[in-house]
């Protein structure tokens, strides 16, 4: 397996959608490439990092404000 | 002796389904429970697609009400948070055509390119580089560097990567094929890989040297 094999299959591999006989080979690429390893590794916690933090913070009351807002126009309607 | 479990999701009902018939009887505060369920998630979306906060503010109370009013034509086999999203991501381009009068705003926008989408830097990052920044700085690096990725590619990898979506879920969402979501979530997550790199990645001496130079900002050019 090359890099650009590699590559062409990494979101696969991230998402553990890979058929096994192609995991052996994976396997064995990454033993040799150490980039390849790590574009997997840091791509795995680029993910994690965005799932975990929350940058669009929006504060109690103005989602409070939004919530009666929505309700109020939704009362409306009916 | 164990007995047979049902396989959930295929004969259970979604929690959200009962809610929904519960509105459509006319019982407002399970919609109530609907929204304080999703509001978040939909703020999100809005905020990644308008960037601008307004904006934001304005598509999730717009598609709530929508979704609300529509209700009657949500079909009970697709989820509703998926419906709901949809609703959104419609209604966060219509703003953004607002905004920018006359331009045509598509999911298509700018992902022609491919800078960015093979990896060049590859330093590895520290176990836990988080810890290096306060959580203030952090979400700021991440909302620089996910603001400069292409539309066409940031709200694929909102809807899928962050939100949670599947890749069939987030095609019909936006109204791509499965290898279109499949192709843009690959190079999203190359780019904002090889950004984040540049605050996370363990740098030889030289580099450090370099990034803290005061014009030591410019590796992108």
């Amino acid at each position: 397996m090359t890099c650009t094999e590699f590559l062409k299959i990494l979101d696969d591999v991230i998402d553990e959608s890979i058929a096994v006989e192609t995991r052996t080979e994976i396997e064995l690429h990454l033993r040799k490439c150490g980039h390849c390893e790590v574009v997997l590794n840091t791509t795995r916690k680029t993910i994690e990092i965005f799932r975990r933090h929350e940058i669009y913070e929006v504060p109690t009351e103005v989602s409070e404000r939004l919530h009666s807002a929505i309700m109020e126009k939704c009362k409306k309607v009916r | 002796m164990s007995t047979i479990q049902p396989v959930a999701g295929q004969d259970e009902q979604h929690p959200d389904v009962a809610l929904v018939e519960r509105v459509r009887a006319g019982d407002v505060a399970a919609y109530d429970t609907l929204v304080r369920k999703y509001e978040r998630q939909i703020f999100r979306i809005a905020q990644h697609i308008t960037q601008n906060r307004e904006d934001a503010e304005d598509v999730m109370q717009d598609a709530f009400l929508k979704a609300y009013e529509k209700l009657d034509q949500f079909r009970g086999n697709s989820k509703f948070y998926t419906w709901l999203v949809r609703i959104a991501v419609n209604e966060s381009l219509m703003r953004l055509r607002k905004r920018r009068t006359g331009k045509l705003v598509s999911m298509d926008e700018d992902v022609q390119t491919d800078e960015g989408s093979v990896p060049r830097d590859f330093a590895d990052w520290a176990p836990n580089p988080e810890q290096n920044y306060t959580q203030a700085e952090l979400a700021g690096i991440l909302r620089k560097t996910i603001q400069g990725l292409p539309q066409g590619f940031r709200v694929v990898f909102a809807l899928r990567d962050v939100e949670g979506l599947s890749t069939e879920e987030t095609a019909e969402t936006l109204g791509l094929s499965v290898p279109a979501v499949k192709s843009r979530l690959l190079r999203a997550r190359l780019q904002l890989r090889e950004r984040l790199t540049r605050y996370f990645g363990r740098k030889s001496p030289a580099i450090a040297q370099a990034a803290a130079a005061p014009d030591g900002d410019g590796a992108e050019a």
